[in-house]
């Protein structure tokens, strides 16, 4: 059952995206690369042996999910259709690994000012949080940073890096 | 000579800091037009004529010979002069140089030609003690007359001190304001690519000159502040991945945490008296500002609207505090009594105002405003007479000089290789320039006219 609604979940978030709306970014975060720093985008086979991530790691995790990212309008911390089926198929993931703990990273994109962004960063991880707290994974496993506009995925000055950079990121041990 | 020497000797009894000759004649001030105005951005630039200050004996110090010091002291001078925006200095390498005698019997008939209005003499001296003296003297060319004369006694490696307080008498004497030229900057040195940056807390001179490194780039830190005393900065670091703010004493290098909280903690200020660390938490996604001891202990939380109130900036009284807030719907400046009493909207504008700072003067409050790019204004603490500085993609964050008649920021740059430097703009709007840092630099906090 638990891989069934794995994979409705996963379905789901790939519908959401093949929908495209407008808060989607243009061009989905490149491949996750080494960031010992912030821990996000690490490469998804660490952990690896002999070509399979190890259960209830990172690896794991980024291959079990469609993303481990959800993504916000400007100023905004509001989850939408798409943010929660994301979430949802992190849940799964969660609960079949209760003693994996997960880090919730907040970011904003650079147009706002350092420390605002930090607040806006914080609102967000914490909207991601409190979805999973509310869909019955213990806060206590859950712990929020927020890196404001500090750690952006996408370099460009553009609306494509913007909306790829204004995210929640749920980051599990390798 | 023999006056100049009476003058100056018991400036020796100071010791080895930095000693003021306040056994100076008291200031005539002469009946002299000479004057410029620091608000008048129609005011055509003072030109005036800083030869390289001669020594009685070349001698060989621990800052170099006394000659070539004469030289450099001038040149910073000038520096000074220069990016107050008020003058046109004609600088060692621009006007003849002069001898010693000449220092206090300067050839008024002589600096005319040269277009300068005013003169500024001096010269350097070893004393037998290892110090240096830096005499130092501003006549009227018009007039033929001197309009202040100091004398410094300094260690040779704090040289350059000696020309930002000569520097700082010439300004304060011809503008009739505060001086403002010997302070320093604390700042975040930045590094490496725009998604990986490495920041560096340093501090530097307000002319970027004694630049030193603090932290060794490990953990991303970020938004100094000195405490009044400058015996330590304030700031926000990631050590640990624990965001939280940090106070690190510049004597010992060590570094405490101010507050232990599960909650990310960020956006510290010291109170204008040392006493408080005005900081801003997040809870829950809901961030408040508070107020703790500097030595620690409970915090008071000082706002408890929904939203984020954030940042925060003490009167010069620290009697009130100026604010960012979103609990309008966007981002606004409000002030509040320091207690977190009866807090009152002062911006209106579209778009939205942020990192508001109470000037030192207290008259103003400069900011970052936000209409898609960011500038850098001032308005009054009641909220009147808006004006925007600065015009660039993003100019964020400003904070005042000591005497609040010039604002330092940071400027981003926009695209992938997006970088950031540190500026500074007076309150014309007219004179902007970048401030010299080995590295990028964001964040600059100006510190308190140095004593």
């Amino acid at each position: 059952m638990i891989r069934n609604g794995l994979a409705i979940a996963a379905l789901a978030a790939t519908m959401a995206l093949a929908g495209c709306g407008k808060k989607t970014p243009d061009v989905l975060p490149p491949a996750p690369a080494e960031d010992g720093q912030t821990q996000t985008g690490e490469d998804p086979n660490a952990g690896n042996v002999s070509g399979v991530p190890l259960p209830g790691s990172r690896g794991d995790f980024l291959q079990n999910v469609p993303s481990d990212s959800v993504y916000f309008e400007t100023e905004s911390f509001s989850l939408d259709g798409q943010d929660r089926a994301t979430l949802d198929s992190q849940i799964a993931w969660l609960q079949r690994y209760p003693n994996v703990r997960v880090t919730i990273e907040g970011h904003a994109d650079e147009r706002g000012t350092r420390e605002y962004n930090l607040a806006l960063g914080d609102r967000r991880a914490n909207a991601a949080k409190n979805y999973l707290a509310g869909r019955g994974i213990p806060t206590s496993r859950m712990t929020v940073v927020s890196w404001g506009k500090e750690r952006p995925v996408a370099l460009g000055s553009d609306e494509s890096a913007w909306s790829q950079n204004r995210r929640a990121v749920s980051v599990v041990p390798q | 000579m023999i006056r100049l020497m009476l003058l100056l000797i018991p400036a020796l009894a100071f010791g080895s800091a930095l000693a003021l000759a306040q056994d100076a004649p008291p200031i005539v001030q002469p009946s002299t037009g000479l004057s410029v105005d620091v608000t008048d951005e129609s005011a055509s630039d003072m030109r005036i004529a800083v030869p390289a200050m001669p020594t009685p004996q070349a001698i060989d110090t621990e800052a170099g010979n006394t000659a070539a010091v004469g030289r450099q002291v001038a040149e910073v001078i000038a520096n000074d002069l220069s990016r107050s925006g008020l003058f046109q200095p004609l600088g060692p390498a621009a006007v003849r140089a002069i001898s010693y005698p000449e220092v206090t019997a300067p050839q008024f008939d002589y600096w005319p030609q040269t277009g300068a209005v005013a003169l500024v003499q001096g010269f350097v001296r070893a004393e037998g003690n290892g110090q240096l003296m830096v005499g130092c003297y501003l006549y009227d060319v018009a007039l033929k007359t001197e309009l202040t004369r100091q004398g410094y006694v300094v260690a040779p490696r704090d040289w350059r001190r000696a020309a930002h307080k000569c520097a700082d008498a010439i300004y304060a004497r011809l503008s009739g304001d505060s001086p403002f030229f010997d302070s320093r900057i604390a700042y975040i040195a930045e590094s490496g690519p725009k998604d990986k940056r490495v920041k560096r807390l340093a501090i530097m001179d307000s002319d970027g000159a004694n630049h030193r490194f603090l932290t060794n780039g490990q953990s991303v830190v970020m938004t100094p502040r000195f405490s009044p005393d400058y015996r330590q900065i304030v700031y926000m670091s990631y050590a640990g991945n624990r965001p939280h703010i940090y106070v690190y004493n510049i004597g010992t290098g060590q570094q405490r945490v101010v507050t232990e909280s599960a909650n990310q903690t960020f956006a510290p200020r010291f109170s204008p008296d040392g006493r408080f660390i005005l900081y801003s938490m997040s809870v829950g996604g809901n961030t408040d500002i508070y107020r703790v001891s500097a030595n620690g202990g409970q915090s008071q939380r000082l706002t408890n609207t929904p939203g984020i109130d954030v940042g925060g900036s003490y009167s010069p009284d620290g009697s009130r505090i100026v604010f960012e807030s979103d609990r309008s719907g966007s981002q606004q400046l409000y002030v509040m009594n320091a207690d977190g009493s009866s807090p009152r909207r002062i911006s209106f504008g579209g778009g939205g105002y942020a990192t508001p700072e109470w000037s030192p003067r207290g008259d103003l409050i400069a900011f970052t405003r936000l209409a898609g790019n960011f500038r850098v204004g001032v308005m009054t603490p009641d909220g009147g007479g808006e004006r925007l500085l600065t015009d660039s993609w993003q100019d964020e964050a400003p904070t005042w000089s000591p005497n609040g008649r010039v604002i330092q920021f940071f400027r981003t740059s926009q695209g992938r290789g997006g970088k950031s430097s540190v500026w500074q703009v007076d309150l014309t709007g007219v004179n902007e320039r970048k401030i010299p840092t080995p590295l990028d630099g964001s964040d600059p906090a100006w510190g308190p006219l140095l004593p």
